[in-house]
């Protein structure tokens, strides 16, 4: 399969798309990753130290930007304000580097996204030119929203992030990806390989995870199994599943059985 | 040049003389890093950091990249 994952301007073929935070080192992040093929990667934007530990490595030292797609969130940021100032921060941070994950959250308690804020964001981020990756509820009228107004992915939670609950709503899914005419990446609340494989073989263009892999007791092996998830969900897909019946169906022939 | 205070990342920083954002970010060890600046609410561009003066009493915001989903 040499199917590519157009994302904007830029084209992908892996369709694991992982983060960075939650691991015991950089070196154990940057293996991670190696390990699960992605090739766009999660940053979150801080603070710097300020002569504390000024020899500490740096992330992207670990991740290069000449060898990985880096896509700055603006995780933390719970109004539209914050969240463009992040994006700005992170475009000047990455040499005029313009695409971004937008992510604008409503509460801690849920991690789910204020969508009016979300929206407004989005709005303002385009327009000056940002290529915008947002991640949503699985709402299909807010998907479809952010879709018509230029985002260059629309990124649904598949359950709350950090959660490893998986794909608790299917159908909303389903729904979101009949009306969509931008890859749709399942973003937050995968737990195991079994739930990047069923959001794939929904139709999903890809998958974002970060804590499923991190988290895991083998976070290398699990990033492998996640890789092999994401390819054999879509090619499930691709391959078009056989129709589920309500009963038994024989797959060896009922005549010539011996008597 | 006089001596200076400002904010930088909600620190209060004392300076015996003023100093450029260039200036301060190679104090910071900083400058083969991939990091941005915000005086005062605005962003400073890289190309800007030379000639760019800390002002008395300017909150900074120096950010790199770090580890998040």
């Amino acid at each position: 399969m040499s199917e590519v994952l157009q994302i904007g301007s830029r084209s992908f073929s892996s369709r694991l798309l992982v983060g960075t935070g939650k691991y015991k080192d950089l070196e154990e992040t940057r293996d991670a990753i190696i390990a699960s093929g992605a090739e766009i990667v999660t940053v979150a934007i801080r603070r710097t130290n300020i002569g504390q530990n000024a020899d500490e490595p740096n992330l992207l030292e670990f991740i290069s930007p000449d060898k990985w797609t880096i896509l700055p969130n603006t995780a933390g940021c719970f109004n539209a304000e914050d969240a463009i100032r992040t994006c700005m921060l992170a475009r000047e941070l990455l040499d005029g580097h313009n695409l971004v994950k937008l992510e604008v959250l409503g509460e801690q308690k849920t991690l789910y996204p204020n969508m009016t804020h979300t929206i407004s964001a989005a709005k303002t981020l385009i327009e000056d030119g940002f290529e915008v990756m947002v991640y949503c509820s699985d709402d299909p009228i807010f998907c479809k929203e952010l879709d018509d107004m230029g985002c260059v992915s629309v990124m649904p939670l598949a359950s709350p992030i950090g959660s490893g609950l998986g794909v608790v709503n299917p159908h909303t899914i389903s729904i979101i990806l009949e009306n969509s005419s931008k890859p749709i990446i399942v973003d937050a609340g995968v737990g195991t390989a079994s739930d990047a494989a069923i959001a794939m073989e929904l139709g999903c263009e890809g998958v974002l995870m970060n804590t499923a892999i991190a988290k895991a007791k083998d976070p290398i092996l699990m990033a492998e199994a996640m890789k092999d998830a994401v390819i054999s969900g879509r090619k499930a897909f691709l391959a078009g599943r056989m129709q589920k019946t309500e009963y038994g169906n024989a797959s060896s022939p009922t005549e010539g059985l011996i008597e | 040049m006089p001596a200076i205070k400002f904010h930088l990342n909600g620190e209060l920083i004392q300076k015996t003389s003023g100093q450029s954002l260039a200036e301060l970010a190679s104090d910071l060890e900083l400058t083969k890093k991939k990091f941005a600046i915000e005086m005062n609410g605005e962003i400073i561009p890289k190309s800007l950091h030379a000639s760019t003066l800390i002002e008395e009493g300017a909150v900074i915001e120096i950010v790199h990249a770090v580890g998040g989903g």
